[in-house]
């Protein structure tokens, strides 16, 4: 009986690869649940008749309904109650910050641990995936198409509503394949690339078109798309892809990286594979990873499975500041990756050859509590000491892409570069535009750029009849 | 897929490709680059526009062959495909609009910049003075077509083999010594000939752009990899440039990025050209 009353109050652990292995290879770390852990899991969720979780979830799954079906082993009807709000359920079921969204809403957890919703959520979306066959639901056409800029998360997501309520929807995406930072950002071993395609064909499948290989402000202009192309209005999704460089002497030293460039020549040209595939990377033996929020620990996984044989993390605030989920640091130090603590660079020192050998740095202490509403960490003096290091990733954020805005007359942006877009519809200071994700509240998550997307496919909706069907 | 339609050999490792691609043909300008990838495991490489035709919908681009990439590229024929061709990229050219302006083209260098003195030879007020040159006279490419765009076309080569024995640069030296009254220069071509042109033009206060040739992945200022300094300021050559005033330019900071990956480059190129794909007539044909 004890053993039971425990197992009520704690989550059933997901199978992982082992850290020894998996830090030898690109497959994906968690297993996912078995039928039975499934079954467990599920039963553990105290049916609340006011769900709680279902608050803390950007997309409004109901999640409540689901995990019901769940209970009864009924995965078909849990994927499509899941799939009624989410386009993307088996990516979010995987990269979504549960812990800070819906599980921390979860009642069970005010005595345990929460229900794993992120996990159950896999568990049907995979489960529907191997299924294959679906029924495609067409939905009749509304007679009126729209413009969806970036195929990442928040594009993706109002590109499936929208289609899904009707319209035409055509997808603009700059790089080669639609997925944006699910095909550049995270890495293969979190988020398997196979599976994010297999998520964008069922968006095909229910008549979204993608168009690669064109970037609005470039190739067409996001004024032609209203004036020219026939779209009835255009959804801006163009994410933070501009990356920081803080302006430490050296930063242009053969070695020194934007987290961008590292990942997206691991992830999206495969540099893993080289020279099966043609695009290198070079990951040194000795690599450190400045920062660490989620895509600093996505680096310097990365850097350890292609061979690098120290990797260090560098960041100037503590463990408690830093941004990165629980998880991804706990998967991060089972496979021997070293954090260095209230340790700032300021210089990088390099050869004769312009090769980086290393950086200097302060060690810092925590100050008074700045505008983040963290304690700001100041340099200690006297602490100067040199990490010798091949190559270093700055992984210290990103910001909105210009490309946009700054082709599009009238399209404002706040001074930091993001679009300005009213926060309850995606609403621009352009008639017909509404943006979200990233490119409006600079570097997010995932799952808050597919909120942004949902909204304003519901906004846009409203637009078009509004405008139109009077 | 983006189709070549057309090959041309210009010299014997260099090709002139023109591609449809009707989509990048309709913001086109002189200086804009595209992004091209072979196929499914190419790189992503930055290629200046070499020409366009807005109502065809093609591009034209030349590809040197300087490792696996490029020789790939150069062994497609017409009717092949790329799968992927996306612009146009970058600012235009700054063209001036009056003046003597001399275009100067080093080695491959000329394909990009003959839209340029195209668009340049033109614009009535603009006087164009070309100086095109290679390392021999075989590898000097568009030669007639530069001609047909300049009032004034000057050649050289480094063996003397065609026109003046030497440098581009020390063509434009003696055209300053001489007195001729220059308003503005632009110089594409390998670093070293562009860090050139700048020395030779610096003590007169000339004028001079450059388009600059770093690597680069996404082309969109994503990755961060074309990073310039340029007046001691970062700036991504991909929305930023590629061209800078050549006075302002770090050349040794850039001659040094673009070697980042020298070493695997090589080793890239050993192996295809050991390959069967070469068609080198190599170990494998005997």
């Amino acid at each position: 009986m004890a053993e039971r009353k425990d197992d009520q109050w704690t989550k059933v652990p997901m199978k992982e690869q082992d850290p020894q292995e998996r830090k030898n290879n690109f497959n994906e770390v968690p297993f996912g649940y078995d039928e039975e852990e499934m079954l467990k899991e599920a039963n553990r969720c105290l049916s609340c008749k006011v769900p709680m979780c279902e608050k803390g979830c950007p997309v409004d799954v109901p999640i409540k309904d689901f995990i019901e079906e769940l209970k009864d082993n009924n995965v078909g009807e849990a994927a499509s109650i899941i799939k009624s709000q989410n386009s993307l359920p088996a990516i979010c079921g995987r990269v979504c910050p549960q812990e800070e969204q819906c599980e921390v809403e979860c009642v069970v957890g005010r005595r345990g641990e929460p229900i794993a919703i992120g996990r159950l959520e896999r568990y049907a979306a995979d489960w529907a995936m191997e299924q294959g066959e679906e029924d495609v639901e067409q939905a009749e056409s509304r007679g009126h198409s729209v413009a969806v800029v970036g195929a990442g998360p928040a594009g993706l997501t109002a590109a499936g509503d929208l289609a899904r309520m009707g319209y035409d929807v055509t997808v603009f995406e700059a790089l080669h394949v639609p997925g944006g930072v699910l095909m550049y950002g995270i890495p293969e071993f979190r988020l398997p690339k196979a599976l994010v395609q297999e998520e964008i064909g069922k968006l095909r499948e229910i008549g979204v078109e993608f168009e690669t290989n064109v970037i609005v402000g470039k190739t067409v202009l996001l004024d032609e798309l209203l004036d020219d192309m026939g779209f009835s209005a255009v959804f801006v999704g163009a994410g933070a892809g501009l990356p920081t460089f803080v302006g430490i002497e050296g930063e242009n030293m053969l070695g020194v990286y934007s987290a961008n460039e590292f990942l997206t020549r691991l992830n999206l040209m495969k540099a893993y594979k080289f020279p099966e595939y043609d695009t290198p990377v070079k990951v040194g033996d000795k690599i450190a990873v400045i920062g660490a929020g989620n895509t600093a620990m996505d680096a310097a996984r990365t850097a350890l499975r292609c061979g690098a044989g120290e990797v260090n993390i560098v960041y100037r605030r503590t463990e408690d500041e830093m941004t990165a989920r629980l998880e991804e640091y706990h998967h991060a130090i089972e496979e021997g990756i070293n954090f260095h603590w209230l340790t700032n660079p300021v210089e990088f020192v390099g050869d004769e050859d312009g090769w980086l050998t290393g950086m200097r740095c302060v060690e810092m202490e925590l100050g008074e509590t700045d505008s983040s509403g963290r304690p700001r960490p100041v340099p200690k003096e006297g602490s100067e000491f040199e990490m010798e290091t091949d190559i270093a990733v700055l992984a210290l954020g990103t910001s909105p892409n210009p490309i946009v805005p700054s082709s599009t007359p009238g399209l404002e942006t706040e001074s930091w570069g993001g679009i300005i877009a009213d926060e309850e519809t995606g609403e621009t200071t352009r008639e017909g535009v509404f943006a979200g994700g990233d490119v409006v509240t600079g570097a997010a998550t995932v799952i808050l750029a597919m909120g942004a997307g949902k909204t304003a496919a519901t906004a846009i909706d409203e637009y078009i009849r509004e405008k139109y069907d009077e | 897929m983006y189709r070549i339609l057309q090959k041309r050999d210009l010299t014997p490792v260099t090709k002139l490709f023109v591609v449809d691609a009707p989509m990048v043909t309709k913001h086109v300008e002189p200086g804009h680059f595209v992004i091209v990838r072979a196929d499914e495991e190419g790189e992503r490489i930055p290629l200046t526009v070499a020409d366009y035709d807005r109502d065809e919908g093609t591009i034209s681009i030349v590809v040197q062959e300087v490792g696996k990439t490029s020789a790939m590229i150069n062994r497609m024929e017409e009717g092949e495909a790329f799968s992927d061709f996306v612009g146009p990229l970058g600012v235009p050219a700054p063209l001036p609009e009056s003046g003597r302006v001399v275009c100067i083209g080093g080695g491959f260098g000329i394909a990009p910049i003959y839209p340029i003195a195209k668009h340049l030879f033109e614009c009535e007020d603009v006087e164009m003075t070309s100086i095109i040159g290679a390392r021999e006279a075989n590898l000097l490419i568009m030669e007639e077509e530069m001609q047909a765009v300049s009032e004034d076309l000057r050649v050289a080569t480094d063996d003397g083999s065609k026109g003046h024995h030497g440098f581009v640069t020390d063509v434009l030296q003696q055209m300053i010594d001489a007195g001729e009254e220059i308003d503005e220069i632009i110089a594409i071509g390998p670093m070293p000939m562009m860090r050139a042109t700048a020395e030779v033009t610096r003590p007169y206060g000339l004028k001079t752009w450059v388009s600059v040739d770093p690597i680069m992945v996404d082309g969109t200022g994503m990755c961060g990899a074309c990073r310039v300094t340029v007046n001691d300021e970062l700036k991504f050559a991909c929305v930023d440039g590629p061209f800078f005033d050549a006075h302002t330019i770090d050349f040794e900071e850039s001659t040094r990025r673009v070697k980042m990956y020298e070493k695997e480059e090589a080793q890239a190129y050993e192996q295809f050209k050991k390959s069967p794909q070469c068609r080198c007539g190599g170990a494998n044909n005997g």
